[in-house]
């Protein structure tokens, strides 16, 4: 009975973690907009799982673990840019210019 | 419960919408950090007991804690000039934001074919049985066992990355 | 069962083989031994002579046969389409086996003539490859079984033409005649074009014997179709037999060697078009309108060439004219229905025409080693520069004198016989239709002039006092005999031939009956009473011996100079000489349009304007665009991959909505 709106707002949170990918340059603050839609996801699958299994809840903690993986490398990443680049704006870090 | 239910909603998209509009990245963080904690509130009242504490513990406070600790590595915490796009920037965010948003609405109103749904209020009686952490890990060390042995090596391959990647000279 | 199969017939395809093959050994000759005269003059001329063998062979086959059909002998399966079902296949019937002896007759003198003719050349190899190549496409000419097949043969010699007319390339002027032969025979080939699709949609078949047998059902006498048929056909013959308004390449292809133009210019491939009409004489039968325009423009030629002939100085160039004119003649009879008449006088011109060029031929060729022998560069061909050359050529002069008298109609040589029946057909027809008394008018006149103008010829050539020049005098003297000894026989052909086809016996119109028969029933009765007929055969003779007194009278060959000394001419005769302007007006109004539209709007216009730049240069301006675009993509901006990233997800998703 909570299905419908708690599929609203994980619908709500993934747009803004897309507006936020989309409005901003600084590479640390597009992260966690990702992070907010990988949240909007976890929500979803939550919620589905009282109607379709508990297997939802243990995909979950698997995208939760992906996730922290996921944020380890990529802020590593960051900081190798930034000594590079002395920059995390992501309009200067455009080498792959074709 | 529902009210409580939209409460914590409201809050959730409140301080999801702050963090993707603020100047400051730590601010950013900050707000974000706030926003989980909406979700794992959403998370008990869905019955996912084990979930929010884990999303409590890990997202918030391991995930987050490093993305505050490389913004102050980097000396990003004073404000600077904003990283916030131009006009046209703003205008194609909200708009494909504002598309976005009504098409999921569109789609959420879809339900499980029947042969796929639980009787109502199994979950619940499950967590009230067994527990909220026996729910989670008896499928996970029992039924994913594999793909939980391999997200560890995952793990392992993301620790070696980060280190090399962020090391000064290799 | 056809009463010709598994005769000699079964291997006329030999006598076409063996001209080609002759080719191909002179051609490889030419390119890798030149100089090998004798091998080259053995081949040459001993294949076309074994094709006359087989020629001969075949037509005792068919003389002993007596066939009322055609023997059509398939070779193979050529365009088989559809509807469409085109064989390589050979016709034997009584009209085919009369061109076969004649141009491999023919063929065989002319070879043997050029051998002394062409001795000195260098070219003597390709000169004779190109002419065998000729002789196997006119065969294929007059023995195709169906309108493709001799559409080859026509096309063919229309390129063997322009190669031999052209043969001396080196000079632009030789290389431009070929040129304008090829070009305005083209004209031509596309109303023969144009026929065989007419026939192909209105009857369903192209093969000769099909045709004629659908004919009477399928097309409608006197209709539109038919008589559009028989005018596109015609227009074919205009192009390659040189009527107007088409002949104009007829006198410029006098820059050839002598022995082409006397073998194609005058015996073979300029009368492929009357072979034409006479092979499907049905349809012209069918088409009273067109047969009526093909006798008028045959008239009309006829005429208009004689009076040009009048006044040419060069020798070939009246011959020239005269071909023109007799082919009108030719037209003439196959137009008023009297096909065998038609066919008639084709041989008869044949053996004639190539007597009077073969022999120019010879009075050239002494003229011209007389002026090489004096280091003189005159006109070898110009009348002004001879004269009084019956002395030193006698027998020349004799068999060409022969020929005089035949072409001007005076009996019993063979010329005589075969104008008087066309003549004959044509006022019987008028008797009826008044029209076909203009065109014995016209036939009259034309005969007259032709006798004329022939009397003028040999009157300047041959007799008076001689303008050679002193240095040059004492080295003229009588061709070799293997250029002489063809006159003699053609000679005789000409005093003889007029057996062929007597008043009464009519020997070659009983021959080609079985191919005219179905057509007579279209035409309408000719029954002339015997006394206009002798009338007619009398006044014949009559007016070609007054064309001939009066030209000795009036014509004075003493007072001519040599060309460099020439009085310019004026009037009328200044018309005449320069040919009515016809080239000029055709220039005028018809060439120049022509190549400023090509140039102007076609080239420049379409072709550089539209299709350069909007086609060719506009699509490597599009392609280097659509590139550019391409190119501003991959800007290496993470944040513009992203929009694009998620433009494609919103429309998947919009996707998934439906």
């Amino acid at each position: 009975m909570l299905l419908g709106p708690s599929l609203a707002v994980s619908a709500i949170l993934f747009s803004l973690g897309v507006v936020g990918v989309l409005l901003r340059r600084n590479a640390i603050v597009i992260f966690m907009c990702i992070e907010l839609m990988l949240n909007a996801v976890n929500l979803t699958f939550v919620a589905l799982s009282q109607q379709i299994g508990l297997d939802g809840q243990v995909f979950v903690f698997f995208v939760m673990t992906v996730a922290a993986a996921e944020a380890a490398v990529g802020l590593a990443i960051v900081i190798a840019l930034y000594r590079h680049r002395d920059t995390v704006n992501l309009q200067s870090i455009n080498l792959l210019r074709g | 419960m529902t009210v409580v239910f939209w409460v914590v909603a409201a809050l959730a998209i409140g301080s999801a919408l702050l963090c993707i509009t603020r100047k400051s990245p730590v601010a950013s963080a900050l707000w974000l950090v706030n926003t989980l904690f909406q979700l794992a509130a959403i998370y008990v009242l869905l019955d996912a007991h084990f979930i929010a504490a884990v999303q409590v513990l890990v997202y918030a406070g391991a995930i987050m804690v490093l993305f505050l600790f490389v913004i102050m590595l980097l000396n990003l915490g004073r404000s600077g000039p904003s990283d916030i796009k131009g006009p046209w920037g703003k205008v194609i965010a909200g708009v494909g934001g504002l598309v976005l948003v009504s098409e999921l609405i569109v789609l959420r109103n879809v339900t499980p074919p029947w042969w796929l749904q639980l009787p109502p209020g199994t979950v619940e009686r499950a967590v009230a049985e067994r527990g909220a952490v026996r729910v989670v890990a008896e499928p996970l060390f029992q039924g994913y066992l594999v793909p939980f042995e391999i997200t560890s090596v995952l793990l392992l391959a993301a620790i070696v990355g980060a280190v090399v990647l962020a090391k000064r000279r290799l | 069962m056809n009463p010709l199969a598994g005769t000699a017939v079964d291997w006329v395809g030999l006598a076409i083989l063996l001209p080609f093959a002759g080719f191909l050994v002179n051609g490889a000759l030419a390119f890798l031994r030149p100089k090998a005269k004798r091998t080259v003059s053995i081949i040459g001329v001993g294949s076309v002579a074994a094709a006359f063998v087989v020629a001969v062979a075949v037509y005792l086959a068919v003389r002993a046969a007596h066939p009322d059909a055609p023997y059509v002998r398939t070779l193979w399966s050529w365009i088989p389409v559809g509807d469409l079902s085109v064989s390589a296949a050979l016709q034997v019937d009584q009209l085919s086996v009369v061109m076969l002896l004649v141009v491999t007759g023919v063929s065989s003198l002319i070879h043997l003539f050029s051998v002394g003719y062409m001795h000195d050349d260098p070219g003597y190899a390709r000169y004779f490859a190109y002419l065998n190549l000729f002789v196997a496409f006119m065969l294929v000419l007059v023995l195709g079984a169906s309108f493709p097949v001799m559409f080859i043969g026509w096309e063919g010699v229309g390129l063997c033409s322009y190669l031999l007319i052209g043969f001396w390339f080196e000079e632009k002027e030789k290389a431009d005649a070929g040129l304008k032969a090829f070009l305005v025979n083209r004209i031509g080939d596309v109303g023969f074009l144009i026929a065989m699709f007419l026939i192909f949609s209105h009857l369903g078949t192209l093969d000769f014997r099909e045709t004629f047998a659908r004919a009477p059902q399928g097309l409608t006498a006197g209709g539109g179709a038919v008589t559009a048929i028989a005018l596109f056909l015609f227009m074919g013959c205009v192009g390659k037999s040189a009527q107007i308004p088409l002949y104009v390449w007829l006198p410029d292809a006098m820059a050839g060697p002598t022995p082409v133009s006397a073998l194609i210019h005058a015996a073979t491939m300029v009368t492929a078009g009357v072979y034409l009409v006479a092979r499907t004489n049905l349809l012209f039968a069918m088409a009273p309108v067109a047969s009526a325009v093909v006798a008028g423009v045959g008239a009309l030629t006829a005429l208009f060439a004689a009076t040009i002939g009048l006044k040419q100085w060069d020798i070939k160039k009246v011959l020239a004219y005269s071909t023109v004119s007799q082919l009108g003649y030719m037209f003439v009879g196959v137009g008023v229905g009297a096909y065998a008449a038609g066919i008639f006088h084709l041989v008869t011109h044949a053996f004639f025409k190539a007597l009077l060029f073969l022999g120019a031929g010879s009075v050239i060729h002494v003229m011209h080693r007389a002026h090489h022998q004096s280091h003189r560069h005159a006109d070898a061909q110009d009348m002004r520069n001879m004269g009084g050359l019956a002395a030193y050529m006698p027998w020349t002069a004799r068999m060409m004198w022969v020929a005089t008298l035949a072409i001007a109609g005076i009996p019993p040589l063979a010329g005589f016989f075969s104008k008087d029946e066309i003549l004959g057909a044509a006022f019987a027809r008028g008797a009826s239709q008044p029209f076909y008394l203009i065109v014995w008018l016209f036939g009259i006149a034309a005969a007259f002039l032709t006798a004329f103008y022939m009397a003028r010829l040999m009157l300047y050539t041959f007799h008076g006092p001689n303008r050679t020049g002193d240095l040059e005098r004492p080295h003229l003297a009588e061709a070799p005999w293997v250029m002489t000894g063809p006159l003699v026989v053609l000679a005789a052909l000409t005093i003889l031939g007029g057996a062929l086809n007597l008043p009464h016996v009519e020997t070659l119109h009983r021959w080609l009956e079985p191919l005219t028969a179905q057509g007579a029933a279209f035409l309408p009765a000719l029954a002339p009473s015997t006394g206009v007929e002798v009338t007619l055969m009398v006044a014949a003779a009559l007016i070609g011996i007054a064309g001939l007194w009066l030209a000795t009278r009036i014509l004075k060959p003493e007072t001519l100079v040599p060309p460099e000394r020439a009085p310019q001419e004026t009037g009328f005769a200044k018309l005449l000489l320069e040919k009515y302007r016809v080239d000029e007006l055709y220039d005028r109004f018809i060439l120049r349009p022509l190549v400023w539209f090509s140039r102007v709007v076609l080239w420049k216009g379409l072709d550089a304007g539209v299709i350069d730049t909007a086609g060719v240069n506009g699509s490597a301006a599009l392609a280097r665009g659509l590139g550019w675009i391409g190119s501003r993509l991959q800007s290496g901006q993470v944040g513009t991959y992203v929009v694009f990233f998620v433009l494609g997800a919103v429309v998947v998703l919009a996707a998934l909505l439906k």
